[in-house]
């Protein structure tokens, strides 16, 4: 078993409030290996984007790191300072996020920041670094390569703009790539071709992808892995197939349920209401005793609302629920 | 990017107003309390003036002549005790000064009272209809900007002084003067909330009060208003300082409130002709006190808006 | 016998982006004009939700603003309890319409007046329209509103911003339903939210719409929203409806081209990693429409006529398509072939 590129261990950030410290992470562990593509999947407010935050070290205050340990690559990354972290950052781990718009500075031609990203942290002359950009800019795909580089962000098209922005991930190689809804804010069409292409630049290059995002549909198109997250806390995580299809946690099975599919509705002729969980996902300062998703849980126990039940590795996969600590058989209720 | 996230019930009863977040920031933040108490301190000496000054100063006859010019703590020919002084007229000077706040106070205050009124009312037309009254309004705005305040001062000051005869003038120089610096201080509220509605009125509720049927002047003081208030009023809180000093200027170049009227502007006028011969407190308390009156208000102004900015908040 | 709410006739919107005058004096630019919609017609009956989808920039959302009435049409009607609403001017003539037809917004977050507490949101249309008299009444009926659409009566003295967008948009439908309209406009009610609170709107619209006898324009790029909802669906590209009628048949046997890509290409949580072969290309600006179809740059389907003639609207089974390779035949049975066949591969 080699080791993976990227290890989170025990992660924990809290948020400091004039009300006290809030936990919006706790005890979170995850790992993706070389070119793998490992799905973070959650709902608002689950922590799935301060999660790569801490990873990238961008958590800002008033949330700070307070325990875990991040490694890439066998070393510790999450206690380095803020210069080698810069240095860090770009280089040895990338970053997409959800809007193109804003992840490209308007004033700059596209050529200007791919060479400075590069130049940066790459020691190679300028007119290399230009060739190189050039390069990239056909291999994610937009026509007429070197002629775009003298464009501006504002002069294209919204699904051009990510693939720049994909450009500008990859162009120092790193070894992680931390990907924030990419593409959430993109047309369907577009969509369909932005992932193919981030898992193209993953595998040709193995790089280990985070990819960070509440879709569904994404995940399975993309990810080999999914990690499940629930109020701060990776609730299961296993082979995308196995938890699309046969999820072993509640919250994941009331999830794939909920999903509106066109498949479904089509074999479904009385139009039935969609499955649903009731309820909400807690707030951060009134998280439950217990395991957090047992107030709207249909399964829930009388030892769910006193223990927080641990992750229990099972196979390549594991979750978070008593009933799977248990051994307790995968057949469910269908909800609703 | 932080979503809020999908919680459970919101509590049900709000925090109570004086333990939300922004009387908490204020009571941590000594700038604001500071401030904000010189500001209140002065505010309730102008408005008592005529119970906390130990002498009217409104009346130039009751001024007594002999004790012209007497140095602080002294006492006077008959016995009146002057605590900061007399100034040329025989006028007690803690006593003008009292005035001369109130004065500068009420001047500052109703100018940008008027001149907010005044600009939001045409920001608010300007942002939400567009086209020609958006036009004609911008560029009004324009014009006005391009001259400086005090000239703009100076202008109506002229105007009304060639049509009115001197009783009248003196009679009307306060409305005269609140007048004239609110001409020069509303294309700020206009532009700032035209800039704001213009964002405001793309935004869903307002298209929701559109869907329903509601009124475009319902629409415009009901919904958009409250919700460009915010801005406005820091502007307003740093305006005043200037206000005031415009008032202060005018007066101090002889245009503003006449001279049998006190006014912190005038008497820094009259006792700069004395200062070198030694006669001190006469422009230089005067002058103190603005500057401690523009300071709190300056002051308290910024931490307002830094309070008021959402997007510093957590 | 159709019961037809209403209906679109020759719709079009289009919009002026010219430069100032003074700025094309001087560089003898033209007007630029977008074509928002063009020609757009459909009804819809009472009791049924008739859904429009399609990308960002093919005017659904012009639709629905036009529909709603915050939206003057360059050209064309709608006709809504039998009378052109698009044609009436002043306030007083459009009031009465206005009262039956309501519109729920996309952003929870902005369809709402911060300031405002809720109970006052939910009972503006009640107080504009006159519905009930004395604050007594309206504050009861409020009360009930919010309970229908599943909140508690104590949130109505909160604020906005206490709520979860899921919650948020709830107090956007009892708004919408104050009144007791007929018809309701829903522009993507619910893209912004999360998708266990998703499936929770959407039972409560349909819900609604049994209980209380709605009619929905449901304006979607979801297509798997659209498929649990629609009873029947139109389809936009650039502006122009290509493909409409009985939703069921159109995304079990889609016709059209750009159809068959957009149910082909949506990600399916439950077909997992299946192979799609993205279309190349993206959705072109409304501002210059490609020649005779608008959809041939990117339809492996296309012919010279397809770039020279625009297709008009011909009828197959309960379905409308505008699209000259289906005319024509030349329509493979699955989508996967087509893109083999045709010249753009």
């Amino acid at each position: 078993m080699t080791t993976p590129l990227l290890q989170v261990e025990n992660l924990r950030v809290e948020i400091a409030t004039r009300h006290g410290d809030l936990v919006a992470i706790d005890d979170l562990s995850l790992s993706i290996g070389e070119g793998e593509v490992l799905g973070v999947v959650g709902e608002s407010g689950a922590g799935k984007s301060i999660t790569g935050n801490a990873i990238l070290g961008l958590l800002e205050r008033p949330a700070r790191k307070t325990g875990g340990r991040i490694l890439l690559e066998g070393r510790r990354i999450d206690d380095l300072d803020e210069e080698e972290m810069r240095r860090l950052r770009g280089r040895q781990i990338g970053a997409v996020f959800q809007d193109p718009l804003a992840s490209l500075d308007p004033l700059m031609t596209i050529g200007y920041q791919l060479v400075q990203t590069i130049t940066t942290h790459l020691d190679i002359p300028r007119d290399e670094a230009r060739e190189r950009a050039a390069r990239l800019l056909a291999e994610v795909g937009i026509p007429a390569p070197r002629e775009r580089l003298d464009s501006y962000p504002h002069e294209l098209s919204g699904g051009m703009r990510q693939r720049i922005v994909l450009a500008l991930a990859f162009c120092c190689e790193p070894r992680v790539v931390i990907a924030d809804e990419p593409t959430t804010a993109l047309d369907v069409s577009v969509q369909a071709q932005v992932i193919d292409l981030l898992k193209r630049m993953c595998r040709e290059r193995g790089t280990a992808v985070m990819l960070v995002t509440h879709d569904m549909g994404v995940i399975a198109e993309a990810a080999d892995r999914v990690a499940v997250m629930y109020a701060g806390r990776v609730v299961e995580t296993g082979p995308t197939m196995d938890v699309l299809r046969a999820p072993l946690h509640p919250y994941s099975r009331g999830l794939m349920a909920s999903i509106p599919s066109m498949r479904r509705a089509a074999r479904d002729r009385a139009r039935a209401d969609l499955p649903m969980i009731p309820g909400a996902m807690p707030r951060l300062d009134a998280l439950p005793r217990g395991c957090a998703f047992h107030p709207r849980c249909p399964v829930a126990i009388a030892r769910c609302a006193r223990e927080r039940p641990p992750f229990v590795p099972a196979g390549s996969s594991g979750g978070a629920c008593w009933l799977v600590a248990d051994g307790a058989s995968g057949e469910v209720p269908a909800h609703a | 990017m932080s979503e809020t996230p999908e919680g459970a019930d919101a509590p049900d009863h709000p925090p109570a107003w004086w333990r939300g977040d922004f009387v908490h920031g204020f009571v941590r933040s000594p700038v604001a309390i500071v401030s904000a108490t010189i500001v209140a301190m002065l505010l309730l000496l102008a408005i008592f003036a005529p119970f906390v000054a130990p002498y009217d100063v409104r009346d130039p006859a009751k001024a007594n002549v002999v004790d012209a010019r007497l140095p602080p703590r002294s006492t006077g020919m008959f016995g009146d005790q002057y605590s900061l002084g007399t100034d040329p007229q025989g006028r007690d000077m803690l006593s003008a000064m009292i005035y001369g706040l109130r004065t500068s106070l009420l001047v500052g205050l109703g100018a940008i009272g008027l001149a907010a009124a005044c600009g939001i009312a045409l920001g608010l037309a300007s942002g939400y209809f567009g086209g020609t009254i958006d036009a004609v309004i911008m560029r009004a705005a324009d014009v006005q900007s391009s001259f400086p305040a005090i000239l703009i001062a100076l202008l109506i000051d002229g105007i009304t002084r060639t049509l009115m005869d001197r009783a009248t003038h003196e009679a009307l120089a306060v409305p005269i003067l609140i007048a004239a610096i609110a001409a020069s201080f509303w294309v700020q509220y206009a532009r700032v909330v035209r800039g704001l509605v213009l964002v405001e009125r793309g935004r869903e509720y307002v298209l929701a009060a559109r869907v329903t049927g509601v009124r475009t002047v319902s629409i415009l003081f009901r919904h958009i208003l409250p919700n460009v208030l915010g801005p406005v009023l820091v502007i307003a809180t740093i305006n005043l300082a200037l206000a005031i000093l415009t008032e202060a200027t005018l007066s101090f170049l002889g245009v503003g409130i006449p001279p049998t009227q006190p006014s912190l502007g005038s008497l820094v006028r009259i006792g700069n002709e004395f200062l070198f011969s030694g006669d001190w407190w006469i422009s230089l308390m005067p002058g103190g006190l603005l500057v401690v009156l523009s300071l709190g208000v300056n002051l308290f102004g910024d931490w307002l808006r830094d309070a008021l900015n959402p997007r510093l908040a957590s | 016998m159709r019961d037809t709410v209403l209906a679109a006739n020759h719709l079009t919107v289009r919009f002026d982006v010219s430069a100032s005058w003074l700025t094309r004096l001087f560089t003898r630019a033209s007007r630029r004009t977008v074509h928002a919609v063009e020609d757009v017609s459909f009804e819809i009956d009472r009791g049924t939700t008739f859904a429009l989808v399609g990308e960002s920039g093919c005017g659904k959302s012009t639709i629905a603003r036009t529909i709603a009435g915050i939206q003057r049409p360059t050209s064309g009607a709608v006709s809504f309890m039998d009378a052109d609403i698009a044609g009436l001017r002043s306030r007083s003539a459009v009031l009465p319409y206005k009262r039956n037809l309501q519109m729920v917004f996309q952003d929870p977050y902005a369809s709402l007046n911060p300031r405002w507490r809720v109970g006052r949101i939910v009972a503006e249309p009640i107080v504009t329209h006159r519905i009930l008299a004395g604050r007594v009444a309206v504050e009861a009926r409020v009360r009930e509103l919010l309970v229908l659409v599943g909140l508690s009566p104590g949130d109505a003295r909160k604020y906005p911003h206490q709520f979860s967008g899921g919650q948020r948009q709830r107090i956007s439908i009892a708004r919408a339903i104050a009144s007791n309209p007929a018809f309701i406009v829903c522009d993507e009610p619910t893209s912004a939210l999360d998708v266990s609170v998703q499936a929770q709107i959407l039972n409560l619209m349909c819900d609604l719409q049994r209980r209380l006898g709605l009619t929905y324009l449901l304006i979607s790029h979801n297509l798997a929203v659209v498929a649990h909802m629609a009873d029947e669906l139109g389809v936009m590209y650039l502006g122009r409806l290509v493909e409409q009628g009985d939703a069921r048949q159109i995304i079990e046997t889609p016709l059209h081209p750009y159809t068959r890509l957009l149910l082909h290409t949506v990600p399916d949580p439950e077909s997992g990693a299946r192979h799609r072969t993205p279309l190349a290309g993206e959705v072109p600006s409304p501002l210059d429409p490609p020649p005779g179809c608008g959809f041939h740059p990117r339809c492996p389907l296309a012919n010279a006529r397809c770039k020279a003639e625009r297709p008009a609207p011909h009828k197959v089974a309960k379905v409308w398509v505008a699209c000259h390779a289906v005319e024509e035949g030349r329509q493979s049975a699955s989508p996967a072939t087509d893109a083999t066949q045709g010249e753009h591969a």
